[in-house]
């Protein structure tokens, strides 16, 4: 058994047992339910937008080299500096060569999960810079020294109470349990921050490639300010976010925040093209993007599941996801939780330590149904499970399928397994099994039939 | 060893030698242009200026923002100044835009422009500002601003107030008239920041409840002349 999966079985069984926990997500996700429907009546036909949404997302992918030659061409005629990083090792050595090159002291960053893909926080500060996360959720989440629970919403697990007592901790700031006044203590001790930071560092939604636009998604501000203040901006972003026309927006921004978050439009969508320009009179002197696959080619390789990568992070399936709401995000120890996150990670990770990612689902296929850009979720759990058998099967995956396998390719074997099992299904009460017995002890076992349906074929007409 | 792009552009030619099925979409749609085909898909954004400006009217309710209609460009100045008044504002800063000069000059209280290059703390000192944006979009509630439109890239993210003032003709039905309008406008010259605020600043991070005002403007206000 892998590391990882230990430590998942672990995690996994304990949240599941934590009843409060789980009752104050669903809770928080409440809301949300009832603000992503109000949301999606009021378009027009939303089956037929997610079909849009999709091919926008499948044409960009589909030509990737081309586009991403055609944006980067644009991005650097806007004035921009774009960066090529195989893994993340090269990711975090471009970035700490830039802020060494720009006598950087302070950085401060907006909320991106390319970043806590590469580790970027923890290379930063073992250089020396102050980096600060502003986004809320991940301040908070920087503060408590845990990795985002969601995605979308980094710190939904942790209780007022729990912020109230970090910041007097951190900030040393009066206790409150007002959701508003937390809010406004951050607003406080961040504004400073950008203005005093040397560099801001932030995500990117979408790469438009016809412009040479990025294009960035947030509800605070911290995104805006963040590229706003400091004088060197970097943008970090995975190869796969380009999409090829910039009016391809105009169906992925609304269906973002919707999927996402309920909202109609999450609050900011800025488009940045380049640093500063002359006759403007803000903005940073030079504006970074570093292009970042870290095996996003691998999973592009693979034609079944490459349309994994037309996600655009909206955190939808994971909100609807009954292993996500019972487990919790932190279980899956994974960047991306969820189930993007069990389909992506095990080609972005490996297969062999990843896979048992992809049996915590129950296949319901609520995320499929959820996704904006119709990513098939579910099945690709499925392919996943398919390619680690033939990968690397397990002793017992090898024994069962090729003992089902003989039997059923024998039909005199398969009938008599199933009258044994006629026979035998009484005993399956009675013997000490494992699993089994916990289940059937508050369960009653299904009457079986006297004949087996053979049998009846046999004895009817047809026969 | 090749360099980083070029290895990365070979992996990603290499790994599309295999074709993957492309997704269900109407069959008029092939062209790569599925938003032309999606428009009616999408939210109403109104066929008429009358119907844009109902649905603009209900979008910004619902979230939070104030619409303030006047009739003419001294009524716009009164309003503000009603509003600089009532907030007891002391200091506000503003960008030099035809519509928006002469509602500065109306102001009670402290003003300066911010077009020139200016003290960042100078700025997190005022307690609003003042801009005219790009366009606005009725489908959803959106105010199109742009660092040529806007005065920059932080006069309209910084102060805790945000004031826009713009001309009802300014309205557009949807996010991909705004769009196409940019691209007319600005052709490969875009302005180096481009932002649709939808809405003062919002986080919902704690107990996933909305709080108004988490970084950027807590209140936001369009003032629409005509």
């Amino acid at each position: 058994m892998s590391d990882a999966k230990q430590i998942f079985i672990k995690d996994a069984t304990l949240n599941a047992a934590d009843g409060d926990q789980r009752a104050f997500i669903r809770k928080a996700l409440g809301g949300y339910y009832v603000n992503r429907d109000l949301q999606k009546a009021r378009y027009r036909d939303w089956e037929r937008a997610r079909d849009a949404a999709s091919l926008a997302k499948w044409t960009a992918v589909n030509d990737l080299a081309n586009q991403l030659e055609k944006f980067t061409a644009n991005f650097e005629r806007n004035g921009g500096i774009v960066h090529w990083a195989r893994d993340s090792a090269e990711a975090r050595a471009i970035i700490l060569k830039i802020a060494a090159d720009v006598n950087a002291k302070a950085i401060v960053k907006s909320k991106c999960m390319t970043s806590e893909e590469i580790h970027l926080n923890d290379a930063l500060e073992k250089a020396g810079y102050g980096v600060v996360e502003s986004d809320l959720g991940e301040f908070i989440q920087q503060l408590r020294g845990e990795p985002p629970y969601h995605f979308v919403f980094p710190c939904m697990h942790v209780k007022r109470e729990a912020i109230s007592e970090l910041f007097t901790k951190h900030l040393g700031t009066a206790p409150t349990d007002s959701p508003e006044e937390l809010t406004m203590i951050a607003r406080r001790h961040l504004r400073q921050l950008y203005v005093d930071a040397d560099i801001g560092i932030t995500g990117a939604n979408f790469l438009v490639a016809e412009t040479g636009q990025i294009s960035i998604t947030e509800n605070e501000g911290n995104a805006r300010l963040t590229a706003a203040l400091p004088r060197i901006h970097i943008a970090l972003s995975g190869i796969e976010k380009v999409v090829n026309r910039l009016d391809d927006l105009a169906v992925l921004l609304p269906m973002l925040a919707t999927a996402g978050a309920g909202q109609p439009m999450t609050c900011y969508n800025t488009l940045y093209a380049g640093p500063r320009k002359p006759g403007e009179c803000d903005g940073p002197e030079q504006f970074h993007l570093v292009l970042l696959d870290n095996a996003r080619t691998r999973l592009l390789a693979d034609p079944e599941q490459r349309d994994a990568l037309h996600c655009i992070r909206c955190g939808a399936c994971l909100n609807v996801c009954p292993i996500f709401k019972n487990i919790g995000g932190l279980a899956y120890g994974t960047t991306y939780q969820g189930p993007i996150g069990s389909v992506i990670t095990p080609h972005l990770r490996g297969l062999k330590q990843w896979n048992h990612l992809s049996s915590a689902s129950s296949l319901c296929g609520a995320c499929t149904d959820a996704c904006p850009v119709r990513i098939d979720l579910h099945h690709h759990l499925l392919h996943n499970r398919r390619n680690a058998m033939k990968q690397s099967p397990s002793l017992f995956d090898r024994v069962f399928h090729a003992g089902f396998g003989f039997v059923m390719k024998r039909p005199a074997l398969f009938a008599l397994g199933g009258k044994v099992f006629l026979a035998t299904l009484p005993l399956l009460k009675k013997l000490p099994l494992p699993y089994m017995s916990a289940w059937l002890k508050t369960r009653d076992l299904p009457v079986a039939p006297p004949k087996s349906f053979r049998d009846q074929w046999k004895d009817s007409a047809h026969g | 060893m090749a360099d980083a792009r070029s290895d990365i552009l070979a992996r990603i030619r290499e790994a599309l030698t295999v074709k993957a099925p492309k997704p269900h979409f109407k069959a008029e749609a092939t062209a790569g242009q599925p938003v032309k085909v999606a428009k009616p898909w999408l939210p109403d954004g109104g066929e008429t200026l009358d119907a844009s400006l109902l649905i603009l009217a209900e979008q910004l309710a619902k979230l939070k923002a104030v619409l303030i209609r006047v009739p003419d460009e001294a009524a716009a100045g009164q309003a503000v100044a009603d509003l600089a008044r009532a907030k007891a504002w002391k200091q506000v800063a503003y960008h030099g835009a035809p519509l928006v000069r002469p509602v500065a000059a109306a102001l009670p209280c402290a003003s300066w422009e911010a077009d020139a290059s200016f003290e960042k703390q100078k700025l997190e000192g005022c307690d609003a500002s003042i801009t005219s944006c790009e366009s606005i979009v009725a489908q959803l509630g959106s105010i199109l601003v742009s660092s040529a439109s806007s005065g920059g890239r932080a006069l309209s993210i910084l102060p805790h107030v945000h004031v826009v003032v713009a001309r009802v003709d300014q309205v557009v039905p949807d996010l991909a008239t705004a769009l196409a309008q940019l691209q007319a406008e600005h052709g490969a010259q875009m302005p180096s920041m481009l932002s649709f605020i939808t809405g003062p600043s919002r986080t919902g991070d704690i107990e996933r409840i909305l709080v108004l005002g988490a970084h950027g403007p807590k209140e936001l206000y369009l003032v629409l002349v005509g």
